[in-house]
């Protein structure tokens, strides 16, 4: 079942005296039920405003979001549908209120329990279904008495407090030790299953979308390069910039000596003062163009969303295995 | 693989704040707030047990300006009066008018900084304007001016007067502080699970503001203390209204100055200085507590 | 790089660090490593395990309330004389600092000075350091350097602001560079960044440790990155270390339960889809006297003398060591893969 539906989302942010910078540029995908989609991409790639659009923080410049098929949704029932869970596990607690009040607060606000014992009641489920045991001792302790990873863990009952179908998790786990991770993602991937959510990852971390994800989607720059199964999209990359991420992550699968014949060949493939490269700002053609190692004179004009797998949609002019250079640019 | 992480820049491990209950332990702990506190407490006792404490400070005695004795622990004053006397009473006057002024000030540049604050767009610019009008008229002028103007409206428009001047550099503070808290996560998970916004202003940005306008409160009694001194020596109070601006003000008219009565009027000025120095420790001592970082350390040899 | 266990270029012994208040705070407890010349040596651990802490011990830049209670740092030249860092006082420490060591702080690229130039940064680095250098000079080494890194030299006119993230972690690297130290303290360096840009980081670093011939002492938690890229590492838990060797054997065979865990904290990109786990519980209090092993109440094999004795570093092969209970019990015990559930 679908339960959110993007169409063509777009958001520009407008400059002074210049033309609107357009973070996310005509994103289009679907959230399923019980489902993970891994939303992937560096830092001003346009992942966190996708998120943002989604929970209605930032009006979208244009395209539709559709919830469950329905037409439009009214602003309480989206609110309700649709929660969020923010990246740093630091920032998203009120330092002035005690846990309890960060839960009771969404229930009361979103009619899912009375006020008094009823919401303390809830409230504490809440926080056993997230492991924060003992609950009554919980519920009255500040956000500076618990670490991050409990943090986290409050902010993720707080947004199922309301009965989402949608979790939006921006970058869950990036600011958290990385011991404590798998377990707030497991906690997340448990709770998806449970309670039938769709769940929407956004990371810059390939491995753990790849672990967690059915399906991955890779943004650069606002725009979706690339698409599909998350072992294809991750194990078998089409996309220039996805097999450029895929390669920069350490591997301890690749053995030291691999890595660094692996680093001799990027050395020796790469020209001198390349850091500049990234900063040239195109025009209507593909973005990953002054990076891209297989650019073309085609590259000019934006690129065509090809199918080149089942499911696996990438947005390039190459049609083949890079690795044969025979390459269809008649589009 | 790699994420940014919490700076590990080594920090202590924060003691408990100071908000909800029991702060006033770990307040007390502080040496400078201690100090303050006992300090203004023995003014505030002072004015409320002023009557019992003195004689009637109007009673005109046949001891025409006499230096302390045991009779007059102050001494008099020109037309007879007990210096002490007055003393003890003026206190009450003083700190009522300076509480007031404070109070009102305070809660006006609330509602304007945490309002416009928030608001943002149109409200937050007519707003920012109004403070900044109010801010970049000259204080003492306008003071005088609108003074002037209600002479003989008794206390009230003294306190008036001071708070219409000093609430406009609060209201920028918490302006730009709310600003600040506005995009929190906490400030936005509120929004997102749809909150209304009066409430969040209310329950989520509010309580993260109480230390600064609890500063912001202390600062203001000290300016409206000082402020109506000033406006009394000048001449521009209402003279039946007994405070140590007041004192100050007639010891001036009747040139103990010159005359050399010191009694009459270093007793006030002290008392002035004393209790602003009593309300500024307590301010140093609770950013002290409620800022670790701000905290006296002794140098590690 | 020299295998020579000899030429140790710096030596720490014993350092323990403590953080004063009303409950002093343990944040480095007797902890000790060499670096020998031309090295990338590695220190992994999470938050609060003391790496940071560590290195600013090390670099001289504790500040109160942070005390060093004990230890010494030696530094030996090429000619084998030694040099007690922690004994450096005044215009000594001062010559030494930047010349000798330099230190890349995390997110360094947000220290640069935002109202003056990249080069007039390095402008400031030779006037303190080398005073005989003439402007000419100066200005030529700066794009000398900003060259080295693999930026335009053009841009040594260029103001902070002007540069990506990970241009300036560049230059910050090349101002650590500036004055060809002989060893370079990188503190979370490129954890900021993008990954794809910390890879090209981290290979131009690798570059520059190939034609300068520097040491490197790496501190991050990204465990998986330092098995790629040192040549011996340490790691760091609660104030202490626990595992200590070749990079390699590491990576083949992590003795410690801690390292075990954290390694599996990273799920490999291309490996098997496996039952992901991470490490359950979260790092004792540093105020709190640690009876035992400071990770007992985590791991998964702690047994009879977890809980009542602290162990200490145990040679397990030539140059590698772990501090458990497994290890000194007699060889007896049951070996960590052994216990390990699938």
């Amino acid at each position: 079942m679908t339960a959110l539906e993007v169409r063509n989302l777009t958001v520009d942010f407008p400059q002074r005296g210049r033309v609107p910078f357009r973070a996310v540029d005509r994103v289009s995908f679907s959230l399923h039920a019980g489902r993970t989609l891994a939303l992937v991409g560096e830092s001003g790639s346009g992942k966190s405003t996708v998120v943002r659009a989604l929970s209605r923080l930032v009006a979208p410049t244009e395209g539709e979001v559709r919830l469950g098929g329905a037409r439009r949704t009214r602003g309480k029932e989206y609110r309700r549908a649709v929660q969020m869970v923010f990246q740093d596990p630091f920032a998203s607690l009120n330092p002035a209120h005690t846990v309890g009040h960060h839960l009771i607060r969404p229930l009361l606000v979103n009619g899912r329990a009375r006020r008094g014992a009823d919401a303390e009641a809830k409230a504490q489920e809440l926080l056993r279904s997230v492991n924060l045991t003992p609950a009554d001792d919980m519920a009255h302790k500040r956000p500076y008495e618990l670490s991050g990873g409990q943090r986290q863990r409050v902010a993720i009952a707080r947004a199922l407090a309301p009965g989402p179908g949608v979790l939006l998790a921006d970058e869950p786990v990036s600011m958290l030790d990385v011991s404590i991770r798998l377990e707030i993602l497991g906690l997340l991937d448990r709770l998806k299953d449970e309670r039938g959510l769709a769940l929407l990852y956004v990371t810059h971390d390939l491995a753990t979308a790849r672990h967690f994800a059915s399906e991955v989607m890779v943004m650069y720059r606002g725009e979706i390069v690339e698409r599909g199964p998350s072992d294809e999209v991750i194990l078998a990359p089409r996309h220039p910039y996805t097999q450029a991420l895929a390669a920069a992550a350490p591997s301890s699968a690749a053995g030291r000596a691999r890595a660094r014949a692996a680093r001799a060949e990027r050395l020796a493939g790469r020209a001198r003062r390349d850091a500049e490269r990234r900063e040239v700002v195109v025009g209507d053609g593909c973005r990953f163009r002054p990076r891209c190692p297989y650019a073309m004179d085609a590259c000019t004009r934006r690129p065509p969303e090809t199918e080149v797998g089942p499911g696996h949609r990438s947005l390039c002019w190459l049609r083949t295995d890079t690795k044969d250079s025979v390459v269809d640019s008649s589009a | 693989m790699t994420a940014p992480t919490v700076p590990t820049v080594p920090t202590l491990p924060t003691t408990p704040r100071a908000t909800g209950r029991g702060w006033l332990r770990p307040a007390l702990r502080s040496r400078r707030f201690a100090a303050g506190l006992a300090l203004l407490a023995v003014f505030v006792l002072t004015a409320a047990l002023g009557p019992w404490l003195a004689d009637d400070p109007n009673a005109f005695t046949a001891d025409l300006g006499q230096a302390p004795s045991g009779a007059h622990w102050l001494g008099t004053t020109q037309t007879g009066q007990d210096v002490f006397a007055q003393l003890v009473v003026s206190a009450r006057g003083t700190l009522l008018i300076g509480a007031a002024s404070a109070l009102i000030a305070t809660v006006v540049s609330v509602v304007v900084g945490i309002g416009g604050g928030f608001l943002g767009g149109l409200a937050d610019e007519a707003l920012s304007l109004i403070s900044n009008v109010f801010l970049v008229i000259p204080g003492l002028p306008l003071v005088i001016v609108v003074s002037a103007y209600v002479k003989g409206g008794g206390a009230w428009s003294t306190i008036l007067v001071i708070a219409l001047t000093s609430w406009a550099a609060s209201a920028r503070v918490l302006r730009a502080q709310t600003l600040s808290l506005r995009t929190r996560d906490y400030v936005l998970a509120a929004r997102v699970y749809g909150e209304k916004r009066w409430r969040i202003v209310l329950v989520e940005i509010l309580p993260n503001e109480l230390a600064i306008i609890v500063s912001q409160f202390i600062f203001a009694v000290i300016f409206a203390i000082l402020t109506q001194a000033g406006l009394a020596f000048l001449g521009l109070a209402d003279p039946s209204h007994l405070t140590w601006g007041t004192m100050l003000y007639f010891a001036q008219n009747a040139e103990a100055l010159t005359s050399g009565a010191w009694w009459w009027f270093i007793p006030p000025g002290l008392c002035i200085a004393a209790l602003g120095t009593a309300l500024s420790l307590i301010s140093f001592g609770l950013d002290e507590v409620l800022d670790p970082r701000l905290r006296v350390r002794k140098v590690s040899p | 790089m020299s295998d020579d266990a000899d030429d140790v270029v710096l030596r720490a012994e014993h350092i323990s660090v403590t953080y004063e208040g009303e409950r002093p705070t343990h944040a480095v407890r007797d902890v000790g490593f060499e670096l020998r010349r031309g090295e990338l040596l590695g220190i992994a651990g999470e938050s609060g395990c003391g790496k940071s802490t560590l290195a600013y011990a090390v670099a001289r830049m504790l500040g109160p309330p942070a005390r060093l209670t004990e230890g010494r740092v030696v530094h030996r030249d090429r000619a084998g004389a030694e040099t007690d860092l922690l004994a450096l006082e005044g215009e000594a420490l001062r010559s030494f600092r930047w010349s000798r060591l330099s230190v890349v702080f995390q997110s360094a690229m947000n220290a640069l000075n935002p109202v003056t130039t990249v080069g007039r940064q390095f402008d400031d680095i030779f006037r303190a350091h080398r005073p005989r250098m003439r402007r000419p000079e100066r200005y030529e080494r700066a794009r000398a350097l900003l060259d080295m890194v693999g930026i335009d030299p053009a841009r040594v006119r260029a103001y902070p602001h002007e540069l990506s993230g990970g241009m300036r972690q560049r230059v910050v690297i090349a101002m650590a560079l500036a004055l060809e130290p002989e060893i370079v303290i990188m503190d979370e360096p490129t954890t900021a960044l993008d990954v794809v840009v910390q890879r090209e980081i981290l290979d131009e670093v690798q570059r520059l440790r190939d034609d300068l011939g520097f040491s490197v002492v790496f501190i991050t938690h990204d465990l998986s990155l330092l098995l790629e890229i040192s040549d011996r590492l340490a790691v760091m838990y609660a104030g202490s270390i626990v595992e200590y060797g070749p990079a390699e054997r590491i990576a083949a065979d992590p003795a410690h339960p801690y390292t075990q865990g954290l390694l599996r904290s990273f799920p490999d990109l291309a490996g098997e889809r496996r039952a992901l786990r991470g490490i359950p519980g979260s790092p004792p209090d540093l105020r709190e006297a640690l009876p035992g092993c400071p990770f007992a109440a985590r791991c998964e094999h702690a047994f009879a003398p977890c809980a009542t004795t602290p162990p200490t570093l145990v040679p397990l092969a030539p140059g590698t060591s772990a501090a458990c209970h497994l290890h000194t019990v007699a060889r007896t015990g049951p070996r960590p893969e052994e216990g390990r559930q699938p």
